[in-house]
């Protein structure tokens, strides 16, 4: 029985690919109309507002469509960022060189683990697989025995504020409260030449294309149907044969790696990365963008981080102090009035609308 | 000897304090399935609280002792304000309240940092709280025993109302079965009030005492919400036993590893301690017997 009209099946065709077509919009003004348009510093920017963005993907994958508030992916937003800065410490100190604040702070020798991240290749490597076997780790622990709500939101906060207590205290071995800065090279690129840095602004906001699509595609697919249905009705998808622990493993373990391929681009684009940008309170920032844009939507996540981080910098910029006092009041206005975001408006309108008229 | 009782008789004193803290947050999660996040900027208050008392109340040994019911209040009422004006719109959204109230609590420290300052401010110790007492080789503090007896004092009143009084079975009875027990002509909501500031009251008292062990600061809440979060979710919600067992197994076992390593490693080895914990016990300690699926 095919009688679907032309004109119908384009309509479909379009209501499908829609998405795409503004992952690509929003591909063009990222890749092409901002490093134009932008000083070079706006541009850096903006650079970092795409990493915070990435790991922002990742929550509204875990959060938005699989209902688990992630409230410490600083710690992945971390581990991504700080193996990527301990490649380019090692990079800067030189071939047998020893990175300047192990002679300041310890005896000049570096610790065994850091060794590894020497090599370009294996500290790519690394930044996908670490945040995934620590996720995958904690994940099954926490999600086969059934712990869930606010209890993985608690599990998740505290991890957060164990990883940055633990940076803090271990200045010899990570640079402790001032974390890892002052890199010079990028994989042999220059990273003061401003051409560099336009590149390195590019594979991150790739990346973040990238991770758009990447989540585009599992939320069509009959996983991205699976975890919705977890999110909504945990106990109906066990009945029906599947174990909801290994479908949130998957989102959780997804969203991990994202975090951590934001933080690895962070480092050099920031040019440091510290347990501030990484303990409970950036953890939570990286929420409010997904928050405001709107959790369960596909570009949702991605425009409320690229909106926090551009606020944040432009009301720093204004009330150097009172920046807290705005996020704290993000937090309670969009939770309270727009639970689902701003992404969200459109459809309340239209209801209300809808209403009215009938 | 000392080796074994000194992380054991002060981490009996952070165990308490704990305790004080973890008391409001197992009561308001419990009854209302409410995640308060800014439970810790309470302790936070309380801590504020006896610091403006003692510029009021110049004569020190008496002004702690006038700062505690007052940080009692004070705190409440800001429970209170809490509650009624952003929680009660929030209800059966218990992952929400969790975030709204990390927004409050992010304008609550940053308030305290406007009119205080970043710094923070030293609480004077009475002189009846000064001097040590030795216990088999460990020079107890005083204000680690009062710590201690103010948290056994705090959890005897809250059972003792939960067990004897007519408000106390209505707290019961709204923790068991919410909707039978409006059915039964009880109004959960006044309860829920009444709950929220007893709870953020408690937190008031716990923050005099942390005043007097490292003065006031207004991150001072951070440093202890998580721990006493991790004990409610250890203990199991709503249980007043499996909160205090929790505490001071959390307060003692913190202060045994930091011992043993450093005050760092201590707090992984305790996150790993209850993530392990969990694996035996997945809803804590105790849990409040109920039929529904959730």
């Amino acid at each position: 029985m095919s009688t679907t009209t032309a004109p119908g099946r384009s309509a479909t065709l379009l209501r499908t690919y829609a998405p795409l077509l503004a992952i690509a919009v929003l591909a063009v003004l990222l890749l092409v109309v901002a490093p134009a348009t932008l000083s070079a510093f706006r541009l850096n920017s903006l650079g970092k507002y795409i990493c915070w963005a990435i790991a922002a993907v990742g929550i509204g994958l875990a959060w938005g469509r699989g209902g688990m508030l992630v409230m410490g992916q600083g710690v992945f937003f971390g581990l991504g960022g700080y193996a990527m800065a301990m490649h380019l410490k090692l990079e800067a100190a030189g071939p047998e060189g020893v990175p300047d604040f192990m002679i300041l702070y310890g005896d000049g020798t570096i610790p065994g683990f850091w060794e590894p991240f020497r090599s370009g290749p294996f500290t790519l490597v690394a930044i996908v697989v670490l945040p995934a076997l620590a996720a995958t780790g904690l994940g099954w622990l926490i999600f086969k025995r059934r712990v869930k709500g606010a209890y993985f939101a608690i599990l998740t906060q505290a991890l957060a504020v164990v990883f940055a207590t633990l940076l803090v205290a271990t200045i010899k071995e990570t640079g402790g409260f001032n974390g890892l800065n002052q890199f010079t090279l990028f994989f042999g690129y220059n990273l003061y030449d401003p051409v560099n840095k336009q590149m390195v602004y590019s594979i991150a906001a790739g990346l973040l294309i990238g991770c758009l699509v990447v989540v585009w595609q599992l939320y069509r697919s009959r996983f991205g149907e699976l975890l919705v249905a977890t999110r909504d009705a945990e106990e109906r998808v066990r009945f029906l044969g599947h174990d909801p622990a290994n479908i949130k493993l998957v989102a959780f373990v997804i969203a991990a790696v994202m975090a951590s391929i934001g933080g690895a681009m962070f480092a050099p684009i920031a040019g440091i990365i510290s347990p501030s940008d990484v303990d409970a309170t950036a953890s939570i920032f990286l929420i409010a963008g997904v928050a405001l844009g709107g959790r369960a939507l596909l570009l949702g996540p991605a425009l409320g981080a690229l909106t926090v981080g551009f606020g944040r910098t432009y009301l720093s910029e204004q009330f150097p102090t009172q920046w807290t006092y705005f996020l704290g009041l993000l937090f309670v206005l969009v939770i309270l009035l727009l639970p689902l975001g701003v992404g969200d408006l459109p459809r309340l309108v239209r209801a209300r609308v809808g209403r009215s008229a009938a | 000897m000392d080796a074994f009782t000194t992380p054991l008789l002060a981490g009996t004193a952070t165990g308490a304090l704990l305790l004080i803290a973890a008391l409001g947050l197992t009561l308001t999660f419990g009854q209302m399935g409410v995640i308060n996040m800014a439970h810790g900027e309470f302790l936070m208050i309380g801590a504020y609280t006896a610091y403006v008392t003692q510029q009021v109340v110049t004569n020190i040994d008496l002004s702690i002792l006038v700062a505690l019911p007052v940080a009692f209040v004070v705190a409440g009422l800001m429970g209170l304000l809490l509650e009624v004006c952003v929680i009660s719109f929030m209800y059966r959204r218990p992952l929400d309240t969790l975030l709204v109230t990390v927004g409050v609590s992010l304008v609550l420290q940053q308030l305290a940092k406007d009119l205080f300052g970043a710094q923070g401010d030293p609480v004077r110790v009475p002189d009846w709280l000064v001097g040590t007492i030795p216990v088999f080789g460990y020079n107890w503090p005083y204000r680690q025993i009062f710590t201690i007896v103010l948290a056994l004092a705090s959890l005897g009143a809250l059972a003792a109302l939960l067990k004897y009084t007519s408000f106390g079975r209505r707290i019961r009875a709204t923790v068991q079965n919410r909707d039978l027990a409006e059915t039964m002509g009880i109004s959960t909501r006044a309860t829920d009030r009444i709950t929220f500031f007893i709870g953020s009251g408690l937190a008031g008292i716990g923050g005099v005492a942390v005043s007097l062990i490292s003065g006031t600061n207004p991150s001072l809440g951070t440093t202890y919400i998580i721990s006493a979060f991790l004990v409610v979710v250890a203990g199991g919600l709503g249980q007043l036993k499996g909160t205090v067992i929790a505490a001071f197994t959390v307060g003692i076992a913190t202060a045994f590893f930091a011992d043993w390593t450093s005050a760092a490693m201590a707090q992984v080895a305790t996150f790993a301690l209850v993530v392990v914990f969990l694996q035996l016990r997945p809803q804590g300690l105790f849990t409040v017997r109920t039929r529904g699926l959730a």
